[in-house]
């Protein structure tokens, strides 16, 4: 009852709705891989909304029984028993398909059943389900909640995700929300959201970076706040690294000091992660944790995890998150030192090393002061409210970046990018390009997406040919490619020549099938092989170079070799010349190098001769002006 | 919605100068986005939403250019000049090719040194204060250029060019070596 007259309150506040005789309910929902939250706008404030019991955080695990869905801490303590039935961190299933699942491999404890559709399916005693109707029933219980806490049917929602998930899984969060009979407002990205919370709640100005530490993933954001302007200069993080990770550095600290070997069931494995997880909680208001455990063969070890054991356990985990850091912040053109508040989010950042780690990276104290836990809830309650139309929408905007380079193949199977990663969109960019062939009437146009140099490591986004070219000499055509990426990310490329205006053009959907891990992995493979790739590249450059003076090189000699050497100087340069050809073929780029300036060298009286010959044929007859 | 005749620093409003306020120009950018950007046309006819990705395309381009000192140098020439290259031609000055040399050497050697991110950072440092002096310079030729002062512009704008190269190079070293922490 209390709940419906703080509706009729707000009701009453001047200026703040567009629909003065309705306030519309709404709510922001932070669905996380370890826990999920519902938020919403009350009496002008947002914050989460508790259960009948004052929990905020319902754990995103639901247990299948023959009786009932059990959704929330019921279920998490169920799972230790039942694991079969009971599905965790769903979210990092949701818009995948088997294939990806399989190489989230042996971490996974459920079955998953082979079907026909890419959808994999989770076998339990309710039959298969997929991960989009496990969402849901968590989606549904938070919906349930908001709308007894708030005393009415909600308008609508705003749902957060990761700022990499793709299109196939922001889709499947969207079917897991209609399945739940929910309206989805939008999507958020989840550290968009956190900003909103403290830039709205605060009216902060300036450079934040968000730190989300979650339990399964972490990412990190760079944005720019300011008047009312969202700006998001880079995003970076990894897929696979969370607080689980965290609970798994204490879980094999204990199976190594109680002696637990590999072979452990699952049920051994998930009881050492919870008191794993229980002593990582514990350390963080604690110097030492107490640990124990209850072996398989029925022997109870007892034992201490202090600060400094545990700090070193996760050491390498953090470091790997401060590159991450470190590497998104150059992607914006920024020292650490510019950014002006670290916003913590995930339940992760409140381990004491975390944030002290943050603090020595920016030098600056991270900022706290909202829950990390709900943060994100928060802000897409904030956002929410905003698109329910209870506040004047035209506050709020968010200028977007592309995720990953954009470019084309050019000679010898390299890549050059067009729009770089990290570009604000909407972005439109030409280059021009020509022919490198004399009476080259096509021109083939491959679209690529990726940091890497060389087009095989690349993922191929389309592919299509410019016809119609007036034939010319070589190098004299123009040819403008334009891309062009909206505001949604969808990018067009037209390659047109500039002379006649012909033109071709293809529209591709960059981050279509393209999954989180895939982002991931592409941007760390462009850094663990810039090495390999500069040696690539060297190599193909070489062969590129070689194969040019070669043809020209025949060219020449088929057209006027028998004139310009006698036998004995047209044997000297085909010697030389299948050297070259011989080298080119290998993949030592400074031989091919060294061969190519041998030929070069051994032709350089051939090469006089002829610039002899041609001017004297050029003159005879002409007047100088025409060569003006 | 927006007048695509104009140079970029007529976009935003600001004097066309080398010497740009960093404030400002941010400041204006996001005022024009937050006119011009799609979001705000959402609801609009496909004529104006077309218009909108174009216009805020353009600022979004404009903005990149100016924000960068090396982007911006090479834009101001060409406005000057007329012609697009502004210093694509090489820089004669030998003095200055051999320290960038004696740079792309000590880089390639850093994975050997007992401290390389430390080294690096000096590689780094020694860079950014080498890019603050030419562009120092470049805004005093830039003020009100003759031809000559476009002439020696040219030239520092190739020399920033190999600077910030290296530095792009430097930086990814920085992350290989981070991420083998």
């Amino acid at each position: 009852m209390t709940d419906v007259s703080m509706a009729l309150l707000q009701i009453s506040e001047p200026g703040l709705s567009a629909a003065p005789h309705r306030h519309h309910l709404a709510a922001g929902i932070d669905l996380g891989t370890t826990n999920s939250l519902v938020a919403s706008v009350r009496s002008g404030s947002a914050d989460t909304l508790a259960d009948a019991d004052g929990r905020h955080l319902l754990p995103s695990v639901v247990r299948f029984t023959e009786e009932a869905v059990i959704v929330g801490e019921e279920a998490k303590l169920a799972a230790v028993d039942d694991p079969l039935n009971t599905v965790a961190s769903v979210k990092r299933l949701i818009g995948r398909g088997l294939d990806d699942i399989k190489r989230l491999g042996s971490r996974l404890p459920y079955e998953f059943v082979q079907t026909d559709a890419a959808v994999p399916r989770i076998h339990t005693c309710r039959g298969d389900l997929s991960p989009v109707e496990v969402s849901a029933e968590i989606l549904k219980a938070l919906a349930v909640r908001a709308e007894s806490a708030l005393g009415g049917e909600l308008s609508g929602v705003v749902i957060t995700v990761p700022a990499y998930f793709d299109e196939a899984q922001r889709q499947a969060t969207k079917d897991a929300a209609r399945l739940a009979g929910l309206k989805v407002f939008r999507l958020l990205n989840e550290p968009t959201a956190a900003a909103v919370a403290y830039g709205l709640d605060k009216d902060a100005e300036g450079i934040h970076a968000v730190y989300d530490l979650g339990g399964g993933t972490f990412d990190i954001s760079i944005l720019r706040l300011r008047r009312g302007v969202f700006e998001v200069l880079a995003t970076g993080g990894d897929s696979a690294l969370g607080g689980d990770d965290l609970d798994r550095a204490v879980a094999r600290w204990i199976m190594e000091q109680a002696g637990v070997g590999d072979g452990a069931s699952r049920v051994v494995l998930r009881r050492l992660m919870r008191d794993a997880c229980i002593a990582k909680e514990t350390l963080t208001k604690a110097n030492s944790a107490s640990v124990c455990v209850d072996l398989p063969n029925g022997v109870r070890w007892e034992g201490e995890l202090d600060r400094p054991t545990f700090d070193a356990l996760i050491d390498p985990l953090i470091s790997k998150t401060t590159a991450a850091c470190r590497r998104c912040l150059r992607d914006a053109g920024l020292r650490p030192a510019e950014v002006k508040d670290v916003v913590m989010v995930g339940g992760s950042t409140r381990v004491p090393r975390v944030r002290e780690r943050v603090a020595e990276l920016f030098g600056t104290a991270p900022l706290v002061d909202i829950d990390p836990d709900r943060v994100v809830a928060i802000g897409a309650a904030l956002q929410a409210d905003v698109l329910a139309g209870n506040k004047g929408a035209d506050e709020m905007l968010l200028l977007d970046v592309i995720p990953l380079s954009l470019g084309l193949e050019t000679m010898g199977g390299l890549v050059e990018k067009i729009v770089p990663r990290n570009t604000t969109i909407p972005v439109a960019r030409a280059q021009e390009f020509t022919t490198f062939k004399d009476g080259q009437t096509a021109m083939a146009v491959h679209v690529l997406q990726g940091e890497r140099e060389l087009v095989a490591d690349c993922r191929s986004l389309a592919r299509f040919e410019l016809r119609g070219i007036p034939p010319m000499v070589a190098g004299a055509a123009r040819i403008l490619v334009s891309f062009e990426v909206d505001a949604d990310g969808l990018l067009s490329v037209t390659a047109m020549e500039q002379s006649s205006g012909v033109k071709a053009q293809v529209e591709v959907k960059p981050s279509y099938g393209l999954t989180d891990a895939e982002v991931e992995s592409m941007l760390r493979d462009s850094i663990a092989h810039a090495g390999e790739d500069l040696h690539a590249r060297r190599l193909r450059e070489r062969q590129v170079e070689a194969k040019r003076t070669l043809e020209g090189l025949r060219a020449a000699l088929a057209s006027d070799g028998d004139a310009l050497l006698d036998a004995a100087e047209r044997r000297r340069v085909e010697g030389t010349l299948l050297h070259l050809e011989e080298v080119a073929d290998g993949n030592d780029p400074e031989a091919i190098k060294a061969a190519t300036e041998d030929l070069e060298n051994a032709c350089a009286f051939y090469v006089e001769r002829r610039m002899n010959r041609s001017i004297r044929d050029a003159m005879e007859g002409h007047k100088i002006e025409e060569f003006q | 919605m927006l007048d695509f005749s104009k140079n970029h620093f007529e976009l935003f409003g600001l004097p066309v100068g080398y010497r740009v306020d960093g404030d400002l120009l941010a400041e204006r950018y996001r005022a024009l986005q937050h006119r011009l950007h799609p979001d705000r046309y959402a609801a609009a006819g496909d004529r104006e939403k077309r218009l909108s990705m174009q216009a805020s395309a353009r600022v979004n381009e404009a903005f990149q250019t100016l924000r960068d000192p090396l982007e911006r140098a090479r834009y101001l020439v060409s406005l000057h000049t007329g012609d697009n290259d502004g210093g694509k031609e090489m820089t004669q000055d030998m003095a200055f090719l051999a320290e960038q040399m004696e740079l792309r050497e000590a880089l390639s050697e850093v994975r050997s040194r007992p401290d390389p991110i430390g080294a690096v950072g000096e590689i780094l440092d020694h860079l950014a204060g080498q890019s603050n002096v030419l562009v120092g310079k470049l805004e005093v030729l830039l003020e009100a250029p003759s031809p000559q002062d476009l002439e020696a512009a040219r030239e520092l704008v190739s020399k920033l060019q190999f600077v910030s190269k290296c530095r792009v190079e430097a930086e990814n070293l920085e992350a290989e070596l981070d991420e083998l922490l």
